[in-house]
């Protein structure tokens, strides 16, 4: 599965390990985030991703 | 320096580093201040400590106005070092167990400086704490210019203490922003340009969710350098203009040389540029710090950069500095390359590589010379930054 980098602070979502923090359990795509999902790091949306080069 | 009162009940107790010249790879010319402060209410509140080294001057200055052991809550707006080192001495002052107030992730990140259990209390934005007469709101300002950053904000008496936003690295006899007038700005434009430009566009957005708050601004204390009172607006508006990035119509041409052969190169390039009745200042490497570099690069148009080829690579100061940019993502720019070289010349190519990888349009293919330039030679570095020049002053 890809994963996405934050634009503000270089965070990589990684869907493997999910973000289990903030309730986002392993495996889920990076598509499948809730609208109201935020960079565990820095608070960033996630329209601040892109797909890792 | 000694502790001043900036508002009734309200101390700078920080210190002043003078003899500091290099702050983490940031030449800091004049030194800097570690700003922290004391709010005296019921409670009392000690706003961010300062450098380890300077942890006995700073606990000096607070013991000229209270026991330190009466403080009643420490706020940590920022975990980097030099605003947190202290923090070990002043929790075994006043008390291990005093709540010390963070953002979510300053609590993560506190953790991993100091190995203390202590009393954190994560705040956000919306939470306040009541000192008494006073309220402190804060305000979580994630990436300005870490995770744990954040503002706090003392509502009565409308000042906002904002960590490094709005900070400079200066350190001289002036306390605020009145007292030093204009020279401040070009302290807080490098700041700007070296610490926070990456978070450019965050910042921008940040500052706007600010003003839709429509706090009563009357000061804002950043955590280093002068106090913003006369006219907190003004850097406030400076930091909205450096977040759009329109650069100037300027240039600058940055260099190094090993037998002078690419510095003449830059000299004909940069009369080239001025020529064409652009302002444009040479940069050799080794002359300039890499710092006082990046301040020119973030407002001028274009960035003509040269290096000799040393080795099949770059000279090492160019490496330097195009890394030190690459980090800081300046938006908005024209650039080119060019340098000498003795029998290979991979140096130019790798400079184009660097900048169109950061987002810098080439004006032009880069210019090369074998060995030294003759007069042909610096004609054509004279037509390149003439070239230049008029991709800066175009339409």
């Amino acid at each position: 599965m890809e994963r996405y980098v934050c634009q503000v602070c270089g965070y990589i979502y990684d869907p493997a390990q999910g973000d289990p923090d903030n309730g986002i359990a392993a495996g889920t795509p990076f598509a499948k985030l809730p609208d109201s999902w935020e960079c565990p790091v820095c608070g960033a949306s996630k329209a601040d991703f892109t797909k890792e080069a | 320096m000694n502790p001043i009162e900036i508002a009734p009940g309200v101390y700078d107790v920080g210190v002043t580093d003078w003899n500091i010249r290099d702050f983490h790879g940031y030449s800091t010319d004049l030194g800097t201040t570690y700003n922290a402060f004391l709010v005296v209410d019921e409670k009392i509140a000690l706003i961010d400590s300062v450098k380890k080294e300077f942890a006995d001057a700073l606990i000096d200055n607070i013991s000229r106005i209270v026991d330190p052991r009466k403080i009643d809550v420490v706020i940590s707006n920022h975990t980097e070092l030099d605003h947190s080192g202290s923090l070990a001495r002043i929790m075994h002052r006043i008390g291990e167990d005093k709540p010390l107030y963070c953002s979510k992730m300053g609590a993560k990140n506190l953790v991993r400086h100091f190995p203390q259990k202590w009393n954190y209390q994560a705040v956000g934005s919306g939470d306040e704490l009541k000192l008494g007469r006073r309220t402190l709101a804060f305000l979580e300002t994630r990436m300005i210019h870490w995770p744990d950053s954040m503002f706090s904000y003392l509502k009565e008496d409308g000042i906002l203490f904002s960590s490094d936003g709005f900070g400079q690295h200066y350190a001289g006899p002036e306390r605020f922003d009145d007292e030093i007038g204009d020279r401040i700005m070009v302290h807080a434009k490098k700041y700007f340009a070296n610490i926070l430009l990456l978070y450019a566009t965050h910042i921008e957005k940040l500052i706007r969710q600010v003003a839709e708050m429509k706090l009563n601004l009357r000061m804002i204390c950043p955590d280093h350098g002068v106090i913003w009172r006369s006219d907190p607006g003004k850097i406030v508006k400076a930091y909205l203009n450096w977040c759009r990035q329109e650069p100037e119509k300027k240039a600058v041409v940055i260099y190094d040389t090993m037998w002078h052969s690419t510095e003449k190169m830059a000299e004909a390039i940069n009369a080239g540029i001025m020529a064409e009745g652009v302002p444009s200042k040479p940069m050799h490497l080794r002359a300039w710090h890499r710092s006082e570099v990046m301040t020119e690069v973030f407002d001028a148009k274009a960035v003509v950069v040269g290096s000799p080829t040393l080795n099949n690579n770059l000279f090492p100061t160019v490496a330097d500095f195009l890394c030190y940019m690459k980090g800081l993502k300046p938006k908005n720019k024209i650039g080119a390359a060019f340098g000498s070289y003795g029998w290979s010349g991979e140096a130019v190519k790798l400079i184009e590589n660097e900048l169109t990888g950061v987002k810098i349009e080439l004006a032009q293919a880069g210019l090369k010379v074998q060995f030294v330039p003759e007069r042909p030679n610096l004609d054509a570095c004279h037509e390149f930054g003439r070239k230049i020049g008029r991709a800066v002053s175009g339409p």
